[in-house]
Parts: C-alpha cells; structure tokens; sequence
C-alpha cells in the first residue's frame, strides 16, 4: 500500500491556506445532520469536541475519568510554545518550524510540522480570550520563557500549572456547549472497540465503568484523541490511567501505527524509590532555566551535596554542550543523566538520579524570584520527597513520558481507515524522534481546535450521501459480541497473579531493553520475553469481581492485555530502525563521542506498520525533506 | 511497616456499607498511601476477594480525581495536599488508618471509596465559560491585564475540583468551589462581559445540586490542596449582592 500523506501544493507558508481553499465545505443546516464522536476529553478532544459543535455538528465525548476536566492534558507544567516573538529575540514562524524539525532528528514532515508553528500564534489568542490566566509583565504584555533545545524565548505560561490552565479553558468550553446540548458527555465511559462498515469507522463499542453495560454508538467519523501510551514502561510520569487501548484496537481493526518504539524519556522526574512506586512524578523542565544539573567528579562520594565543593562538581551538560548547557533537548538530557549513572556517579540513596541545583539561581536572583518562578513545583517537591529544594539540590532521574509514535495519520490528521482521526498524542504526526518541551499542549491543541475542525469537513461532505448507520447494524452486534467475549476470557482465566505483577514485568523489560538505550540483542531478548509474558497473563492472570460493576482491576487488566501486545510492535519497530536518531538510541549506531549516527539513506522514512493476524507488516512513507537539508544535530 | 486500614466498604449506591478492617503488612515509609491501597488490592485479589474501589489518576496532585477522608480529614493528616500526595512517613507502624468517601448529599457514593461528583460539572455548565468560539480572538496582547490581576486570576484558577471543600464543610457547601471559579473568570477583562449572568447562575446550580450554604468556619481552605483562600467565598458574595443589583 501505498501511504498518501496528501500534502498540499505550494511553498510550505502556503499550503494550508491552499487546502483549506480547495476542502470541501458543508453548509451548517447539513451540519445537523451529522454526528462525530470523540474519545477522549483531553486538550485535543475537549478543543475539538467543543469547537465541532460549534460549528453545528452533533458530538458525542467519551472520556474513562469521572469528569472531562481530568484528563492527562491537566499535568502539564511548563508551557506552550507559540512564535509571536513578543521578545523581539528574532523568533519567527520558519525559527519554530525548523527548531521542531531538528528537534525531531528530521523524522517528521515538514508540511505538518510547519503547520504546527504557523498556528501556534493564533493559539495563543485564543487561550487568552478563554481566560487562561497567562504569567504577564507589569505592564500588562504576556511573559515568555526558554525550554530546552532553542535560543529563543517562547514558552507561555501560567506558573507550572499551564497544562491545567488549558485544559480547563477548553472543559470550559466544551461545559458550553454540553449546556447547549450540541455535545453528549459520557464520562466514565471507556472505548473498547471500532466498529468499521464497509471500510469505514461508524462507531465505537464503549464499556459504562459504573454499570459495566456495554454500549454501542454510532457517527459518521470517530475521533481519536486518547493520548500517549507511555505507561507501557508501567513507571512513567502518565497518570495511572491513561493507556493505550482505543488507538490499539484502532490499528487492529486497520489502523497503521506509526513510529511506535519513539518515546520521550524525560530528564527531570523524581527517581523511583521503591518496588511499589505507582508513578514517577515529573518536575518541570522549565526548572532547567536557572537549575544546573551535576554530579560529584568522584564515584561513591559519601558528602551530602551542599558539602561538595564547586570545584568537585561535575556539570555535564554544560561540560559536554556548551553552547545549550543545561537547556540541551530532552533526549541528549537524558541520555547524558543515564550515561553518568550508569559509569557510577549517581546520587540519592538508590544512585539513580542526578542534583538539579538552584543554588546560584538563588544566589543571583533572590528566593523570591525563584519562588514566583517555581513556587508550585518547589512545594510539589516538598510534598513528596520531604526535602526543601531551596536549601538543597533536587535529585532527579529520567523517566518514560511522551509518545512521538502513534496512529499514522495523512495531513488532515486521518487514519488509514476512512473516517477514523486520530489527534494529539495519539497521533505520530509532529515530533518525529523527539519532542520539544512545551510542544505538547500545543500540538493537541491546534490539532482539535484548528486543523481537525478544518478537516473533517472534507471527509463528512461525502459521508452526507451514505445511508446512515445505526447501532443496530449487524457489525455493532459483532464488535460488541467480541468485545464481550474478551472480557469474559480475563476473567475467566483465574489465575495466581495480579495484574500489576504482569505489568511490572512488562515495564522492567521495556525500560531495560526499549528505553533510552537500545539494541539487537536487548531487543530480540525483550520480544522473546514479553511474548513469553503475553502466554502467561492469559494463562496466570487473576482478576476479581465481575463484568457488570465497576471493577478497577478488570479495566486494569483490558489495558495491560492491549499494552503487552503494543509492546511487542515497539520492540520491533525499534529492532527494525537501524540508526539512531532523536529518543531511538541504537547502541550500534553512534558516533566515537557517543552521539546519535542518523542513516538518512536507508532510513529517511516513517515506519506505518499494518497488523496481521498477531504479526506486523512495514510500509514505509518516505520523508522529503523539499524546504530544508537534514543536518547533523549538534547541540555542542 | 505494618498498618490496618479501616475502610468503608459499599457494594453500590443503593446498598447499606459499613466499615472493615485490613490489616497491612510489609509496607515501607516512601510508599504512598494510595500504593499502599494498590498493594492491599493485590493481597485482596490474591485472595480471592474483590478489590477496594477507590479514584486517582494522575498521582501528582493536579488531576483532582483522588480524594477520600482519612482518619477524619479530607486529603489526609496534613493541610493544603492532596490524597495522592500523602505518603506513609505520616503514619506510625502500628496504625489504624480509617478511610471513608467524601459524605455530601451532592455528592452521592457510587462504590465503596468512590462518589459521583458529577454536580460540579454542571456547576461548571452553567455559565463557568466565557462565550466565545473558536477562530474568534483578537491578539493576545490587545488587551492588557495588570500582573496583580492575573496573579489573583491564577491564584483561584488554580483550583483541581476535587470536592475536599465540599467534604470537609459541615454544611457541605460548595462555596469555595464555585467562588474560585467565578472569580478566575470575573475579574478578567474577558471575562466582565458575562460577569452578572455568570455569577447569578453559578451559585443558582450550586443551590440545586443541593450543596448547603457557607457559614465561614474557614474549613475548606484548610483542606484545599491548591490553598484557595476563603475570601474568595466573600468576593463571590459581593459579586452576587452587585449582580443581583445592577444584573
């Protein structure tokens, strides 16, 4: 098969101009007449929920917490990245874009990623007009700051809760339009299937998680927005209920799944401190504006941090990256934390993490600045490691915490079934190998404000001709008689072992073998490994309770059955690339200092894998890079 | 460590629940308490009992899903965090921790440790939005807004909705709730336009969903993770007492 990115014509500033001239538009009495529904409420699906129907559809949103306001979205700290240069630093549209490129290891599609930057300013407009309460000057103008792997400043913020900030402006919204009944809010509803007709998505199978009753509906197009599956590693900054089943049975149903091994292994989480550690909880990486990272020069050094001298203390980043220092992307962060760890150097009493120091920050700045900086997150800290990071370092220790694969899906964010979008995290689009901090929330956000809202349209003004699908449609009775029979097996198989046992071994394996260091024998051992766990959960696992009442360990054990078997397709798509670029780090492939070796000439392309029957088909998408040459990424 | 939990145990809404105890045993001072909560799912499940319900999702004190009354406070032993945010270090070996559901008659028990807090969404529905669409905004910097006012914006925005205003109050009032929201809102220039309306509906839900009235005993405050002050509660009245006037 041949995947068609469909790219519009034209110079990169104008191509989206030109699709949008040349899509399809759908006059607003038909607008009624057509249904969408969204999974996830999220940045990216609350965005595009809320602004779907104010545009006349008819919506109906799922999300599997109790209210719309909590979805992951709602943990992001840092910020929002935009190219308004407001600091008059000499940002501009085409900076942002090829920062994000580069960033990405020139994995990703320059339409797309141009796309991203040239929306980010009018994103900014419009999270002000909603009321986020955006850190301004003294004089009334928006404040930015720096994020790692860029010289300019253009990270927006609201303290380090931007994240929650967004969200909220967009359940907001989405409440609007809820009260104006052009929206159906399911909450504690989780999506448990696709239902595809004649080729095409028409509904979802979703579990009620109060009643257990299955429940089938129907639209003319469904709309991913699930968000990153990182919790495949169990031990990540997610939260704990975020996982990866709609996009999976999405890419069984037909879906391919793009770039899945490249996952962001952030530098700045706390280090886990025991076996039964549910999370590892992020810390900001703005902290990295005025905190150095270190670790003592000597191996084992037995003195607490503020008893070593300047002299003895070995600031790697900026030893190593002059020119970005402490600021150097996440993936080259991380790695270098990993690398100093593991020859030794590792501090905290598991020797997993390195300092995070704001001592001369402090020094030079006063507390009080440092505090309206970083208030919330100093007193985060506090909450739960006991320890006052304005007397002593932070210890802190990289941790799995964003998806850059995904659902492969074309310029106007379609999957490869007709119908099917998938946005935000869930989907492969922007960030290639890796991504930019304060990316994130930008990327789901204009994906379901701007671009899906402007898209969909030229999918649905055909679907206005096709005969209606109801619920009643034999292949709803079918994906809800599977969907059924899947969960009568978990629970039937009544095993000794609990669900989190499968999943701390899956998470030990993926951290150990497809983390932030690869290779072929890691990889060939982790695939015999979890397929081997894949038999024992369905033979072991033991899960109480029944399928028609809430049961927290039964939604539990539907993830992990679908995380096993992501896992699977990552470690063979790590396995398959062979190069290193951005967050993949193949051990074969790296330069005599220890950096990245791209291999452009084979492997300038995304891997879309199709499933078959429990195996993995390759198509590859070649990436042009028609505006801007691929260069050695160099942060030196 | 080694510590029995005393946990209110209800089948569903309608059935009558009660408390039972759980003796807990190799537990260590970093857990937290609700992985000390997984880790007496696990034994459950082991033996063949069904597990304790109880909410979370992000565990790091923002999500504002997690939340359970222990040992007669909401959130827990200390002020100003949240469930997730409690670790066993508060504890002494040889507790008895006792756990119960928010208790508000808004906020009904769906399952043992879990309630339905589904009233402040629609407290939210009515009016917590400022009515603009998509595609609409002027530029960002148009309109000024003073560093003072978007501190105090972001010091009621910052609230995560998880109801321990509401538990904790003898009234089971929802006051601090919807007062940090009006006032987030409100006292943004985007926000002045639907400023009355927006004030007169909020606290109107808030009545029908059957929260009680706030008597200022200054409790919730306490309790809220995000530290919300409760002269947000007075600035909501005199918003109310101007939109009742001038509305």
């Amino acid at each position: 098969m041949i995947l068609d990115a469909k790219i519009p014509e034209g110079p990169l500033e104008d191509k989206w101009r030109n699709y949008q001239m040349h899509s399809q538009l759908i006059n607003p009495a038909n607008k009624k007449k057509l249904q969408v529904i969204v999974v996830g409420s999220g940045l990216s699906g609350a965005g595009a929920a809320a602004t779907l129907a104010e545009l006349g559809y008819e919506v109906q949103c799922f999300c599997y917490q109790d209210s719309a306001r909590r979805a992951h979205s709602v943990a992001a700290q840092g910020g929002i990245n935009a190219a308004k240069n407001y600091q008059h630093d000499g940002d501009s549209v085409w900076r942002m874009f090829y920062d994000t490129l580069k960033g990405g290891d020139f994995r990703s599609r320059e339409a797309n990623t141009y796309r991203l930057a040239e929306l980010s300013a009018p994103l900014i407009d419009h999270f002000t007009q909603q009321g986020v309460p955006f850190a301004r000057e003294y004089g009334g103008v928006l404040v930015n700051r720096s994020f790692g792997g860029v010289q300019v400043q253009r990270t927006f913020y609201a303290r380090g809760q931007t994240g929650q900030q967004l969200l909220l402006a967009a359940y907001s919204q989405l409440s609007k339009m809820v009260r104006s009944k052009k929206v159906r809010m399911f909450p504690r509803h989780e999506m448990l299937d696709l239902v595809v007709v004649d080729g095409k998505a028409k509904g979802i199978i979703a579990r009620d998680l109060v009643s257990g009753e299955l429940k089938r509906f129907a639209a003319d197009a469904v709309v991913l927005a699930t968000g990153g599956y990182a919790r495949v590693f169990r031990l990540s900054t997610l939260a704990i209920g975020c996982n990866g089943s709609a996009i999976w049975k999405a890419h069984k149903r037909g879906a391919f799944f793009a770039a899945p091994s490249f996952t962001q292994i952030h530098p700045t989480a706390l280090p886990q401190s025991s076996e039964a550690q549910s999370k590892l909880t992020l810390m900001s990486e703005s902290l990295r504006n005025d905190g150095r990272i270190w670790v003592p020069l000597q191996k084992d050094d037995p003195r607490v941090a503020n008893d070593i001298p300047e002299e003895e203390r070995d600031y790697y980043l900026e030893r190593r990256y002059p020119s970005f220092g402490n600021l150097a992307p996440r993936d080259i962060a991380s790695r270098a934390a990993k690398e100093r760890i593991d020859a030794g150097f590792g501090v905290g009493r598991l020797k997993n993490a390195v300092y995070l120091d704001f001592r001369s920050a402090i020094a030079n700045f006063g507390q009080a600045t440092i505090k309206d900086r970083y208030g919330n997150l100093f007193a985060m800290y506090k909450k739960i490691t006991g320890i006052d990071a304005y007397q002593e370092p932070m210890q802190i220790s990289p941790a799995a915490h964003f998806s850059m694969g995904g659902l492969w899906v074309d310029y106007e964010l379609m999957t490869t079934i007709p119908g099917l979008y998938a946005i935000g995290e869930c989907n492969f689009s922007d960030h290639g190998a890796n991504r930019l901090g304060a990316n994130s929330l930008l990327q789901a956000s204009v994906d379901g404000y701007f671009i899906l809202p402007n898209t969909i349209n030229n999918y649905l003004a055909a679907a206005l001709k096709d005969e209606p699908v109801t619920v009643d449609h034999p292949a709803f009775q079918e994906v809800e008689a599977e969907a059924r029979l899947h969960i009568e097996r978990v629970l039937a198989v009544q095993g000794t072992k609990t669900v989190d046992h499968f999943h701390r071994e899956l998470g030990k394996t993926m951290w150990q073998e497809c983390a932030m260091s690869r290779n072929q024998a890691g990889l060939e051992k982790a695939l015999k490994a979890i397929k081997e766990l894949r038999t024992t959960f369905w033979s072991e696992v033991k899960v109480t309770g029944n399928s028609d009442e809430l049961n927290t360990e039964l939604e539990k054990a539907l993830r992990l059955a679908d995380f096993i078997e992501l896992g699977i397709l990552m470690c063979t798509d790590a396995l398959q690339r062979e190069e290193s670029c951005g967050a993949h780090f193949r051990e074969e492939f790296q330069t005599a200092d220890g950096e990245a070796m791209r291999m452009d000439e084979q492997f300038a392309y995304v891997s879309a894998w199709a499933y078959q029957q429990g195996d993995f088909q390759l198509h590859k998408e070649k990436l042009d890079f028609e505006f801007v040459t691929p260069s050695v990424r160099s942060y030196k | 460590m080694q510590l029995t939990f005393r946990i209110w145990r209800q089948e569903q809404a309608q059935a009558k629940g009660s408390f039972k105890d759980y003796k807990v045993g190799e537990l260590t001072e970093d857990m937290s308490f609700l992985e000390a909560l997984d880790h007496l799912n696990e034994i459950l499940v082991l033996q063949d009992e069904s597990v304790i319900a109880f909410e979370y999702d992000c565990r790091e004190g923002i999500c504002g899903q997690c939340g359970v009354f222990i040992n007669g406070r909401a959130h827990g032993p200390h002020s100003n965090i949240s469930t997730c945010q409690l670790h066993l270090r508060s504890f002494k070996d040889g507790d008895t921790i006792v756990v119960e559901p928010w208790r508000a008659k808004a906020f009904p028990i769906i399952k043992d440790l879990i309630v339905d807090r589904s009233a402040f969404d629609r407290i939210i529905e009515n009016g917590a939005y400022i009515s603009a669409k998509t595609g609409t905004a002027p530029e960002a910097n148009a309109i000024l807004i003073g560093k003072a006012i978007a501190d105090r914006a972001m010091d009621a925005a910052a609230c995560i909705g998880c109801g321990a205003c509401v538990a904790t109050c003898k009234n089971s009032s929802a006051a601090l709730f919807t007062a940090a929201k009006i006032n987030h809102l409100n006292s943004l220039p985007q926000g002045k336009l639907e400023a009355h309306q927006r004030v007169l509906d909020m606290t109107t839900q808030m009545e029908v969903e059957g929260f009680g009235h706030c008597s200022f005993t200054g409790a919730c405050e306490v309790e809220c993770p995000e530290g919300i002050s409760i002269t947000n509660i007075a600035e909501m009245n005199a918003r109310l007492f101007k939109a009742q006037i001038l509305g």
